[in-house]
């Protein structure tokens, strides 16, 4: 067990083969994920209709107006400076009522930060984080586990979409075809008491039981994550970093009139960047992990690994790392400092690792 | 798996079966279990002096890099070759093929500090309940 943001949670569950065999079941069949530490802000309109969509949009970078009911989109929350409060999953769940899943780590922030910055909006806000457990169940089988525990119907719902339904007997459950993985999958919000949330934990491992269904654990869902490239707060998005930087500009909707930290990335992408996320594969034998500092072939120090991790996937090192520009094209080799060495890598194309969809309806991806 | 009684153990998880002034030394099944699935180790040259208690290499599983520290102070007269290419052996056989180093110890009375297989079940016995405490 270790801490993460306040919540005692496994890296992996050992008994089942593991943190590879996780991310391997994950990637070829089905996994589960605990993610009860996530955080939930509903944010619902007052006596005016459109309050709720106005403090989305001034709160949030993605344009939340485009997001029909049982839409949901990535988005972050800015500072003025153009840099992260956090990174958020916006869902639209009626025409005036928005649900935001926030890290653990960030929540009080969160929780804080939303309620200043939607003081001149008619909404009521409200923290929900612990009224859920939120399950993922994840990878090309979760689909099929899914089918045997709801009455919904899994296969209609596109991704980054979500439906209400009956999960375990539990009625009007939010069930999201999202995740944090890369791979297809579902997010399950049911009752946080521990009754419940025993009950339905258990009741997906039955129904996955004939697809080999794991539980996972944090290191798996570092990884997969890792692979797909997907940001992890206080690593590839931060308080210091900004959205070019991170390179989220297609989530970052510049032409919505007003949202806090506009202004500054428009300042920003007027001076060019000084830095931007490049994915690293290891030439020579040695591992990056998080903070290890980069260095280009002259020897001078020149950028910080973000994550750094074998990949089960591919069977290579990999590493996200933060570069001037000059050094991010495709091909460039770099020196990630492993302790008392300093160890080849190149800049190679990201994701690490993209799913193949199976299906035109799959395809549909919206941002 | 059982802790070899004619082995002798440092807190930091480290095994010792010493003879006539050599010694080899692994990591314990309790160490690797607590790291998961191993996937890279590195180790000292041929020749390298060892110092008690100094780092001498790594063992990284996926999620955590560990430092292995010298047990004793000693030369180092082979390394393991087969963990370059099998370093999950250390998962599957930690106490016997997973061997990490042979040293000519400089001073086998060292090693009469260490605990013995009854002393470091005892001791991760207590790391286990403090764990779940």
């Amino acid at each position: 067990m270790v801490n993460f943001g306040g919540w005692d949670m496994p890296v992996e569950y050992p008994a089942n083969g593991g943190l590879i065999a996780e991310h391997k079941a994950v990637r070829n069949g089905v996994g589960v994920f605990d993610v009860s530490h996530m955080g939930d802000i509903r944010i619902r309109s007052g006596k005016t209709a459109g309050g709720a969509l106005a403090a989305v949009q001034h709160l949030s970078m993605n344009d939340a107006a485009k997001l029909a009911i049982g839409q949901a989109h990535y988005s972050a929350m800015l500072y003025p400076t153009g840099t992260f409060v956090d990174d958020v999953i916006v869902h639209r769940m009626g025409e005036d009522d928005f649900l935001l899943v926030i890290n653990a780590g960030t929540r009080e922030k969160d929780i804080s930060w939303v309620r200043e910055n939607t003081r001149d909006f008619d909404c009521v806000v409200e923290d929900l984080s612990d009224a859920y457990t939120q399950l993922a169940i994840q990878g090309p089988r979760a689909v099929d586990v899914l089918k045997k525990l709801t009455d919904a119907n899994p296969d209609a719902i596109k991704n980054y979409w979500f439906t209400q339904g009956t999960v375990c007997g539990l009625a009007n459950r939010l069930i999201a075809r999202t995740g944090y993985t890369g791979e297809d999958g579902f997010e399950v919000y049911v009752p946080g008491d521990v009754a419940t949330s025993e009950g339905v934990w258990n009741a997906v491992l039955e129904a996955g039981q004939q697809f080999d269904i794991l539980p996972c654990g944090l290191g798996a869902r570092n990884t997969l994550r890792l692979e797909a490239k997907m940001a992890l707060y206080g690593h590839e998005v931060s308080e210091s970093i900004n959205v070019w930087e991170a390179g989220l500009d297609r989530y970052c909707k510049m032409e919505k009139r007003d949202f806090i930290g506009r202004a500054a990335l428009a300042k920003a992408s007027a001076s060019g960047l000084q830095r931007e996320l490049v994915g690293l594969q290891m030439i020579e034998r040695g591992i990056a992990r998080d903070e290890y500092k980069v260095f280009d072939a002259a020897g001078e120090e020149v950028g910080v690994v973000t994550s750094g991790s074998p990949s089960p996937t591919l069977g290579a090192n990999i590493a996200l790392a933060y570069v001037p520009p000059a050094l991010a094209g495709l091909g460039t080799n770099l020196f990630v400092e492993v302790r008392t060495q300093r160890v080849k890598a190149q800049v190679v194309p990201t994701p690490f690792y993209k799913r193949i969809k199976k299906s035109p309806q799959q395809a549909a991806v919206s941002n | 798996m059982g802790y070899p009684a004619n082995y002798r153990y440092t807190k930091e998880h480290e095994w010792v079966d010493a003879k006539d002034g050599m010694a080899t030394i692994g990591i314990t099944d309790y160490a690797q279990s607590e790291l998961g699935d191993v996937v890279f180790v590195e180790l000292p040259e041929v020749g390298k002096k060892l110092e008690t208690g100094k780092s001498f290499g790594t063992v990284e599983s996926v999620k955590a890099v560990s430092e292995i520290y010298a047990p004793a102070s000693g030369e180092v007269l082979e390394a393991n070759p087969e963990l370059r290419n099998k370093p999950e052996t250390i998962n599957s056989d930690p106490h016997g093929a997973a061997w990490l180093v042979k040293i000519k110890l400089t001073n086998p009375a060292e090693l009469n500090s260490l605990m013995d297989s009854t002393a470091y079940e005892a001791y991760i016995a207590a790391k286990g309940k403090e764990a779940s405490a």
